[in-house]
């Protein structure tokens, strides 16, 4: 029994650390309607300027608000400047080049910060909460996913911004007729979303540990957990998270050797999907013909 | 959003109109024999590196011509064609190392295992799309080398399979390089006409019309399930092919040769070709293969940033692909390879992707 | 012009090629040898899953640098020529013919990975091409019988496990053992190096396994399953990351095992301070070469010279990581060999001098662990030391021990 609240609460923890790297796809998707494969990348590079921030002298939140900072504006930067010539061009070329930006981000971190580990610092001390079941880090990142899921969600719901993002995403060319300023909601969708990515890579580091690959996997897990709640779903991306990373732990404990574990997990991932294909929280999207 | 482009060709058709049937033909003929003796010659006049170099090109162009069928011209897209290219590979090292069957004779039975394979996965795949269908064919990528890893008796596991290099038939006078080239190159051009006559048929069209305008072909009487199956499972099948050859050239396999960045090496090269061509497989091949070399060259600092920065021109400067935008333009003087395959109309990939 | 230029060299390539293998006539040279230069090849994973071993080939390419600034060896400069495979066998093929074909390198020397170097070693043999010290721990590379162009130079992490084994019958009869491993063939080698080392009694002994890979976050599910075995043992075969975060995992759920862990992943800086340095005390490990950031080591004149070496050839950010004083040894050997061919530089030669080392000793090197190799031994280091971390550092303890790898 023991065993089985130690790999829920793990799952959880691990889960939260999807959600918030999900909340950004999620971000990006419902402003551009394109999944940014290059999320992780972008975040584990914020981190590594929050890193070099950290070591340079200042102190935590400092660093952590300058990051937070310089990543909106490269999200939004990024947009205008490498998305925006192939806005037009066929799906498939926009899915490349987050291809291409991952693989530029990726190289670049190596290239300056090389691939030894490094230690990331943590706002929150280093202790064990419940009996050994979480850390406080753990509970950390739940925390923060969570205010900032709440941030999201607000923030489509009852604000004209992102009213506005929503109608540029969904109809951009009816949007521009009713005033809204298409490219401007394009590029603040990725700001945002590098911000929250950002969020995520320094709340994770700590436990992740911070080298280039850092979001490799993650990333993965994120993906798979925002389609399971739905891609167009804030909420869902949150409990998308948690539900792969506790599905994870009990499939890789309980149901088959952890050889097999993530081939198992998206296994079942994907059945369920079969029955909500579009994710758990997800709307259909009904197109007129 | 995306620019429209006539569905018919009327563009290319006008400039056709210009020359006479004949005349069409005759140039075609020439041209492509051409281009097939020059294949022929060329790796005489190589080095042995240079030669396998080729080899590796032409193999990535089948495994690239199958990703085609499927995301370019049905409109599904795979991020998983890696496993396939794996499921290939190890079919046929799997028949050459515990049952010795020859390295020609394991190229019809891994195509057999992933045709299968691939209409067993495009049934599920049915019911996705887009970013979904993404996720699907991506936990196909993952489990793949787990699957390898584990059944490890028959796949030699975590150590992989070494397989002997096939020795050219005696008499012939050539070295195993060149004789694996030419091996490979018959291989390819059996492949593009195979594609060439599925895609510019009946079946091609039903590719098409339902990547375009799926309600549309099934209410004129299009048997989409059937037709998407099929085309995951062409398409597996090629790219399965390619891989039994990739493990006959090298002369290993391993898991770790199959990791998620060859899927997406392959999608890269897709793209870069052409997505929904056929010429273009052959543009993504040389693509995969020499510009990592060439920005090692560059840059052995940040490679694959350069390769990156290489990736994004590419996609800025011709969007649709090497031989998707410069096709149509080249289509009145010169005939290209797809000139009868219908152009793309906004490579309708679903939703997200 | 150029296709002439290519139809010639293709010739002449293809003529060398037909000939068996490119000996020259010259007798005392073998390609890439000239009365000034030798040329040696090397692929390293420098992106990808394995690139935090990319700097061994970096600290290589420093170390010979510095080689030439002295005047290289005997006269001659070496020219390093690396290239990254990303941990791709087939690209490790493709640049290895590329190095030997194109570049007429001499050898190939410390190629990382199991998997890269199972893909050349045929390649290598056939053409008698030397595949020197190649950066990999796998058992089963000492066959100079069936492959006597290929040299190891790590100790093989059966011997490592068989250490370990040998350590719990003796002091541990009783204990019940838990592995966690990474899912590839270096995970592997220590789980059935343990098997081995156990002998019969492994069945019995060994009562939960678990495995990770590269791609996972985190391994805590593992650790807390193999917690939930009730195991009281627990050997830990992992890549630093992954280690660090076992150590902090064990610790955190208060779980008090004796645990082994392995030499790859027991680095002070990179490891076991990332975890937290009370987390791991107690645990032990076994190595054959000083960690770096081991304050036991530092005032020694080896450490020095290697840090004096490693900041002035603008490798600074690297002096916590245990493997760039690996690869500054794995250059030291690769030297010393060259040395001792003097002017007969042939590929025969070099394997010739490659298979005698006699207790030869490196500076970052245990004291009291040599080189040896034979023309049946191809595998230089078969020492390793057990080691107690107290919080600070690792405190050696017993004898320096050979373990009889598989």
């Amino acid at each position: 029994m023991h065993q089985f609240l130690q790999q829920i609460f793990s799952g959880l923890a691990a889960g939260a650390v999807y959600a918030s790297l999900a909340l950004a796809l999620v971000m990006i998707y419902r402003a551009t309607d394109l999944v940014n494969f290059a999320q992780g990348e972008m975040a584990m590079f914020s981190t590594y300027i929050a890193w070099t921030l950290v070591n340079a002298g200042l102190p935590f939140w400092a660093a952590f608000v300058i990051t937070l900072a310089a990543s909106f504006v490269g999200g939004m930067l990024i947009e205008r400047i490498v998305i925006r010539p192939v806005e037009n061009a066929p799906i498939l070329t926009a899915v490349v080049v987050t291809i291409g930006l991952l693989l530029i981000f990726n190289a670049t971190a190596g290239w300056i910060y090389s691939y030894t580990l490094q230690e990331f610092p943590s706002p929150f001390p280093d202790r064990t909460l419940f009996g050994a079941l979480m850390t406080t880090r753990d509970v950390g990142v739940i925390a923060v996913t969570l205010v900032m899921l709440v941030a999201l969600f607000c923030f489509f719901r009852f604000t004209a911004t992102g009213l506005a993002m929503r109608a540029a995403a969904q109809n951009p060319d009816s949007a521009r007729l009713c005033g809204v300023r298409v490219g401007r909601m394009l590029a603040l969708g990725w700001g945002f979303a590098a911000a929250i990515g950002a969020v995520a890579g320094i709340m994770v580091a700590p436990i992740l540990f911070l080298d280039p690959n850092m979001m490799g996997g993650v990333l993965l897990y994120a993906f798979t957990g925002a389609l399971l709640g739905g891609i167009t779903s804030p909420v869902g991306a949150v409990i998308g998270g948690l539900i792969v990373g506790v599905t994870e732990n009990l499939v890789g404990t309980y149901l088959i050797a952890s050889q097999l574990k993530l081939t198992v997990a998206l296994l079942l991932i994907i059945i369920v999907l079969v029955f909500r294909p579009n994710g758990l929280f997800g709307t259909a999207v009904v197109r007129r013909v | 959003m995306a620019e429209t482009f006539p569905v018919d060709g009327s563009r290319a058709k006008l400039a056709l109109e210009r020359h006479s049937g004949a005349g069409i033909a005759v140039w075609r003929w020439a041209g492509t024999a051409a281009l097939i003796a020059v294949a022929v010659v060329l790796p005489f006049t190589l080095s042995n590196y240079h030669v396998f170099q080729l080899t590796q090109v032409m193999i990535y162009a089948i495994a690239v011509l199958g990703l085609n069928i499927l995301t370019g011209y049905n409109g599904q897209i795979s991020l998983g064609h890696g496993g396939f290219f794996a499921a290939g590979a190890y079919t046929a090292a799997i028949l050459m190392h515990r049952y010795g069957v020859p390295y020609w004779a394991t190229l019809l039975p891994a195509a057999l295992v992933c045709f299968a394979l691939g209409v067993l996965f495009g049934l599920p795949a049915l019911r996705f799309e887009g970013p979904y269908l993404a996720l699907v064919t991506l936990a196909m990528a993952f489990a793949m080398p787990q699957l390898l890893k584990y059944f490890d008796n028959w796949t030699g596991g975590k150590q992989g399979l070494v397989l002997t290099k096939p020795m050219p038939p005696p008499g012939l006078g050539i070295d195993r390089d060149r004789w694996l080239y030419l091996f490979v190159l018959v291989v390819l051009l059996v492949a593009i006409r195979v594609a060439a006559n599925l895609l510019n048929g009946r079946t091609g069209r039903a590719f098409v019309a339902i990547r375009d305008h799926p309600i549309a072909a099934a209410a004129m009487g299009i048997n989409t399930a059937r037709y998407k199956t099929l085309a995951f499972g062409t398409s597996t099948l090629f790219t399965g092919v390619a891989g039994a050859l990739a493990a006959i050239v090298i002369g290993f396999v391993a898991p770790e040769s199959f990791t998620l960045f060859l899927s997406l090496s392959f999608l890269i090269g897709s793209a870069v070709g052409g997505i929904a061509t056929i010429g273009g497989a052959i543009v993504g091949g040389f693509f995969i293969e020499f510009v990592p070399n060439f920005a090692n060259d560059i840059s052995d600092a940040a490679p694959w940033a350069i390769y990156g920065l290489t990736m994004l021109l590419f996609m800025y400067v011709m969007p649709r692909g090497v031989v998707g935008t410069l096709g149509p333009w080249l289509g009145h003087a010169i005939p290209s390879l797809d000139r009868r395959a219908a152009p793309p109309n906004d490579t309708n990939v679903k939703g997200g992707l | 012009m150029r296709a002439k230029q290519t139809i010639v060299a293709g010739l002449c390539m293809a003529c060398l090629m037909l000939a068996g293998n490119a000996v020259y006539a010259a007798g005392q040279y073998g390609p890439g040898v000239t009365d000034t230069e030798i040329k040696i090849g090397n692929t390293n994973p420098y992106s990808g899953p394995a690139s935090a071993y990319g700097i061994n080939g970096k600290v290589h390419a420093a170390y010979f640098a510095m080689i030439n600034e002295k005047g290289g060896i005997n006269g001659r400069k070496i020219k390093y020529i690396t290239r990254d495979d990303s941990y791709s066998p087939p690209k490790t093929v493709e640049l290895v013919r590329q190095m030997v074909e194109q570049d007429q390198v001499f050898l190939i020397f410390a190629s990382l990975g199991t998997p890269s170097n199972m893909a050349i070693h045929g390649y290598m043999n056939e053409n008698k091409v030397p595949q020197l010290f190649i950066a990999t721990g796998a058992d089963q590379w000492n066959d100079p019988k069936h492959f006597p162009w290929t040299m190891m130079w790590l100790p093989s992490y059966g011997i490592e496990s068989h250490i370990y084994a040998n350590y719990v019958l003796k002091n541990l009869p009783n204990a019940k053992i838990a592995v966690l491993y990474q899912n590839d063939d270096y995970g592997k080698d220590y789980l059935n190096g343990l098997r081995a080392g156990l002998g019969d009694k492994a069945a019995k002994m060994i009562v939960a396994t678990q495995s990770y890979e590269t791609t996972d976050p985190t391994v805590d599910q593992q650790v807390v399953a193999l917690e939930g075995s009730g195991a009281d043992v627990l050997l830990t075969a992992a890549t630093p990351k992954f280690a660090a975060q076992t150590v902090r995992k064990v610790y955190d759920i208060g779980w008090k095992p004796t645990h082994f862990l392995n030499s790859v992943g027991n680095s002070v800086g990179t490891v076991m301070k990332p975890a937290g340095l009370e987390k791991g005390i107690g645990t032990i490990s076994a190595t054959s070469i000083m960690d770096p950031t081991d304050p036991q080591w530092q005032g020694t004149p080896g450490y020095k010279e290697w840090l004096a070496f490693m900041n002035s050839h603008g490798l600074s950010g690297s002096i916590t990581d245990v493997q760039a004083a690996i690869g500054y040894s794995y250059a030291q050997t690769m030297a010393e060999v060259l040395k001792m061919c003097g002017d007969n530089l042939t590929r025969e030669n070099v394997m010739k001098q490659a298979a005698s080392l006699h207790n030869l000793q490196l500076p970052l090197m245990l004291p009291g662990i040599t080189l040896n190799t034979s023309a049946n031994d191809f595998d230089p280091i078969k020492q390793m030391q057990l080691q107690k971390f107290d919080g600070t550092t690792w405190q050696l303890f017993g004898d320096v021990m050979s373990g009889s790898g598989t």
